[in-house]
């Protein structure tokens, strides 16, 4: 049995070394003062470029104001429509569960070509709305799949309790059925955040000239030799991701509902 | 009650616009030359021996990557659930958060890794190893999918396992039944679902990605990602990229529906 | 707990989008003054792209492609994208040939009469009468080699099949400039149309590829200059710029012949802001704007009143400026038509 518990643990290592590896890579190599894959010494030199690099910066900014403002639309979206599908029954409740499933089973490629060339079609010139169109599409159904199974389970009891005591059916869903859905509600909202933030394909077909996200924008330096600087950027906001997690994973054991 | 089915209306749109118009585009396209008369070349050209081939190397190559990540991942969730961790927010964290360090990046380092003068070969040369870079050759793309989408495998495993009553596994060893038959006949089947929704989630992916073959394959290796990219970003061929398109959807369709006849409840879901 | 992530979701996401509201207001207004460039990859001085602000108040919008290909994939789609862009001989042709360009008003760039009249009579043979075309760089392909891992002295496209170099060889990743490589090793023309010759190109790089370490574009440069191969097919521009990196590093253009080109500056047909793309044109063409551009991408210039404030020690390499003997070797690329172009691809996909 000890040598079972040793065993698995070895194993965990092993995984997370596989996971973290290039992330260490990355961070140790952010604070390189050289340029290239050898380490010549410590140095800030990348942090402060990054600070004067406007088209990183740019691309920062552009990665941010996409994610959350896809993810805040696409949750909006999704969770109207789930009170939408809880109330359709049968085919057209499949149908439209299907429908909502494509982006998904279809592949990143397949939608951001299918939506490049619609753009085209409907002579949208490429630029933020296509982004976010884009990113609001493949969003939506991860914020439904995250809200579905938490109004599935919701009481609907409670719900018509509170209109029998004379709330209008408004009031009641604010105070009675919302609360019950926010766990599904923020789990989506932050699962459509990360997808969007970490998009490369979907955003690579639909940009317009000169708007650059850090996925497109390191695609594009992938080929000249990338800069420290991206790898400076990146650490920054992995440890400040980090250190977010562990302040809102510390009070409270609440991350539990979260996923 | 029948009021709230109008709040499906907005969303149906949406998709109408730019999900089933979209497709309708490719399906268009892919039947069409580029003068606008109809054809089926398009479709058949994926029998000329560079599409082809890159087909069934993507075929080959995501299915060893779906069948190496289910290895890898089903014991660690196992383990996870045995160790009783509790704070599932936090296990799923630990996997989510490469997320945030940027894709193309985390892949990108990876050539730092393994490439000629990377750090692994300095690291087998201080204990005198010889090393060949794997860099263009299939070990790397797979190795590049494998750690790319190794967490959406890890998280439904996690998840179903968890979820699963512990009574039942109780039940099967107080009537006798060994841990590899408690396994084989309890548990494996419980998680069926969870294996089903991660399998879908680590092959679509890897069937269909560009960017891990152009960044570790030194781009001597053509998928069928790299294939339809190509027609449209260099060929500008969207006739012929759509028609290849179309066959790569048939393809995943077909396996998805496949996958699917094992899990009938349709309960996978990773999240 | 519930309501803090709400309001801490709420706040964060409402204050980005009000932010991201007033951003793109800007942008919107500044939409009567800006130009949307469109160039090849590390391929300008930045500081000459900051200068061209300053000076002219116009807002550079500005993208970077790494293959003619990819660049006109892009334009085809959709000409308003970009205002000026950087193709090179044979795509000019094409983007000519479908309407894609718009006349450049001379008068607007009077600094055009800086570039070498003798450019301007090549540039004709692609843009008949030079009515779209600012010449910005020429040069050859060649090979780049590592001295210190090549013994011999090269002279022939031969060692690119040479089974000593296996996995030290980087392959250029672009259509045309593959095929070029191929043909004239084959002594055919690199604007060859005829089928049977392009299928022996074909074979030939299809023979090449268990021997190539990688195909590459931009990459070529950085990996010759860390060592990691020992020939790669290049733009003579480069050469000046890894050889003070590496100074192992030497440039030959093979006595079989090889590709001439022309980069220039081109303004598309949709473009909205024509006036500032006139001026970035003529901007690019002042005598210093030029030699900085040089002293920073190390292309050899058309521009002969930037040349003047040349080192003699460059203009005299035939690596960095080619000499007569080593032009008349060389061709330069035509646009062969749609056809032709589908069949090179096809080929092409062959290849690996």
């Amino acid at each position: 049995m000890k040598f079972k518990r040793f065993f698995s643990q070895i194993y965990l290592t092993l995984i997370f070394i596989f996971l973290y590896a290039p992330i260490a890579v990355l961070i140790v190599f952010s604070f390189n003062s050289g340029k290239g894959s050898r380490f010549d010494g410590f140095s800030l030199r990348w942090y402060e470029e990054l600070f004067q690099s406007e088209m990183i910066l740019d691309a920062l900014w552009n990665t941010l104001f996409i994610a959350v403002t896809s993810a805040l639309i696409a949750t909006i979206i999704g969770l109207i429509s789930c009170i939408g599908i809880s109330a359709l029954k049968g085919k057209p409740k499949a149908v439209y569960m299907a429908l909502n499933n494509i982006p998904m089973l279809n592949s990143e490629l397949v939608t951001g070509l299918s939506l490049m060339l619609v753009f085209a079609a409907f002579g949208l010139t490429a630029g933020y709305p296509t982004i976010l169109i884009a990113h609001i599409t493949f969003n939506i159904p991860y914020v439904i799949l995250s809200i579905m199974p938490r109004l599935r389970q919701t009481n609907k009891s409670t719900y018509e309790a509170a209109i029998d005591l004379g709330a209008s059916p408004t009031y009641a869903f604010y105070k009675v059925v919302l609360p019950e859905l926010m766990p599904g509600i923020f789990s989506g909202f932050l699962l459509a955040f990360t997808m969007s933030l970490d998009d490369f394909i979907i955003t690579y077909f639909t940009r317009g000239a000169g708007i650059n996200t850090l996925s497109t924008l390191i695609y594009s330096e992938v080929r000249k030799g990338i800069k420290p600087t991206i790898n400076a950027l990146s650490t920054i906001m992995f440890v400040s991701v980090l250190l977010l997690l562990f302040f809102i994973n510390r009070p409270k054991k609440a991350t539990n509902e979260i996923l | 009650m029948n009021k709230k089915k109008w709040l499906s209306t907005p969303y149906l749109i949406w998709m109408i616009a730019f999900t089933v118009i979209p497709l309708l585009l490719i399906g268009y396209y892919g039947f069409t030359t580029r003068d606008g008369s109809f054809t089926i070349q398009n479709i058949t050209a994926i029998f000329s021996p560079a599409h082809s081939k890159a087909l069934l190397k993507s075929l080959y190559l995501s299915l060893l990557c779906t069948v190496v990540c289910l290895l890898l991942a089903y014991p660690l969730a196992l383990i996870l659930k045995n160790k009783n961790v509790g704070q599932g927010g936090f296990v799923i964290m630990i996997f989510i958060l490469p997320m945030w360090m940027n894709f193309l990046l985390r892949t990108y380092a990876w050539l730092n890794l393994l490439d000629d003068g990377g750090i692994i070969e300095r690291i087998f040369s201080l204990v005198n190893i010889p090393y060949q870079s794997i860099i263009g050759t299939d070990a790397a793309i797979i190795l590049g999918m494998v750690y790319n989408f190794l967490p959406f495998m890890i998280l439904p495993l996690f998840n179903v396992l968890t979820k699963m009553d512990e009574n039942v596994i109780n039940a099967a060893s107080d009537l006798g039944a060994n841990s590899f038959q408690t396994f084989i006949k309890i548990i494996l089947p419980l998680s069926l679902p969870g294996i089903v929704s991660g399998i879908t989630m680590v092959f679509v992916p890897s069937l269909t990605t560009f960017v891990i073959s152009d960044l570790l394959g030194a781009r001597k290796i053509m998928l069928i990602g790299n294939i339809i990219e190509q027609e449209f970003s260099i060929a500008d061929n969207r006739h012929l990229g759509s028609g290849l398109s179309l066959v790569l959807m048939i393809f995943i369709l077909a396996s998805m529906a496949l996958i699917n006849r094992y899990d009938k409840n349709g309960e996978g879901n990773a999240f | 707990m519930r309501k803090k992530y709400l309001v801490i979701t709420a706040a964060l996401s409402l204050s980005l989008t009000f932010a991201g509201c007033s951003d793109s207001n800007s942008e919107e207004a500044n939409q009567g003054n800006v130009v949307k460039v469109y160039n090849w990859g590390d391929y300008i001085d930045e500081d000459v792209i900051a200068q061209f602000e300053e000076e002219t108040g116009i807002d550079v919008i500005y993208d970077t492609f790494s293959t003619n290909e990819e660049m006109y994939a892009k334009i085809a789609s959709d000409p308003s994208l970009y205002d000026v862009i950087c193709p090179s001989d044979y795509m000019i042709q094409k983007m000519i040939e479908n309407n894609l360009l718009s006349e450049i008003n001379w008068d607007n760039v009077p600094n055009i009469e800086n570039i070498d009249s003798l450019m301007m009579d090549r540039v004709s043979d692609f843009d008949p009468g030079n009515k779209y075309t600012v010449p910005y760089t020429y040069g050859t392909v060649g090979i780049l080699y590592n001295t210190s891992m090549v013994d011999e002295e090269i002279t022939s496209w031969d060692v690119l099949w040479d089974e000593t170099y296996k996995n030290n060889i980087i392959m250029q990743d672009s259509v045309r400039d593959a095929f070029a490589v191929a043909l004239k090793k084959l002594g055919y023309s690199l604007n060859s149309t005829n089928e049977h010759e392009l299928e022996q190109a074909k074979d030939l790089l299809h023979e090449q590829y268990p021997l190539v370490k990688a195909y590459a574009i931009d990459e070529v440069r950085d990996k010759m200059i860390n060592g990691a191969a020992a020939l790669g097919v290049i733009y003579s521009g480069e050469y000046l710029y890894c050889s003070e990196e590496n100074p192992d590093l030497a440039y030959v253009v093979p006595e079989e012949g090889s590709n001439l080109w022309i980069d220039g500056w081109v303004i598309t047909s949709g473009s909205k802001n024509k006036e500032n793309a006139e001026k970035w044109l003529d901007f690019l063409a002042r005598p210093e704007i030029a030699l900085k551009n040089f002293e920073y991408i190390t292309y050899s210039t058309p521009n002969v009143a930037a040349q003047e404030m040349i080192d003699e020690e460059y203009l005299e390499d035939p690596a960095v400026f080619p000499d007569e003997e080593i032009i008349n070797r060389c061709e330069i690329f035509q646009y062969l038509g749609q056809e032709m172009e589908d069949l090179y691809y096809e080929m092409w996909k062959l290849v690996k």
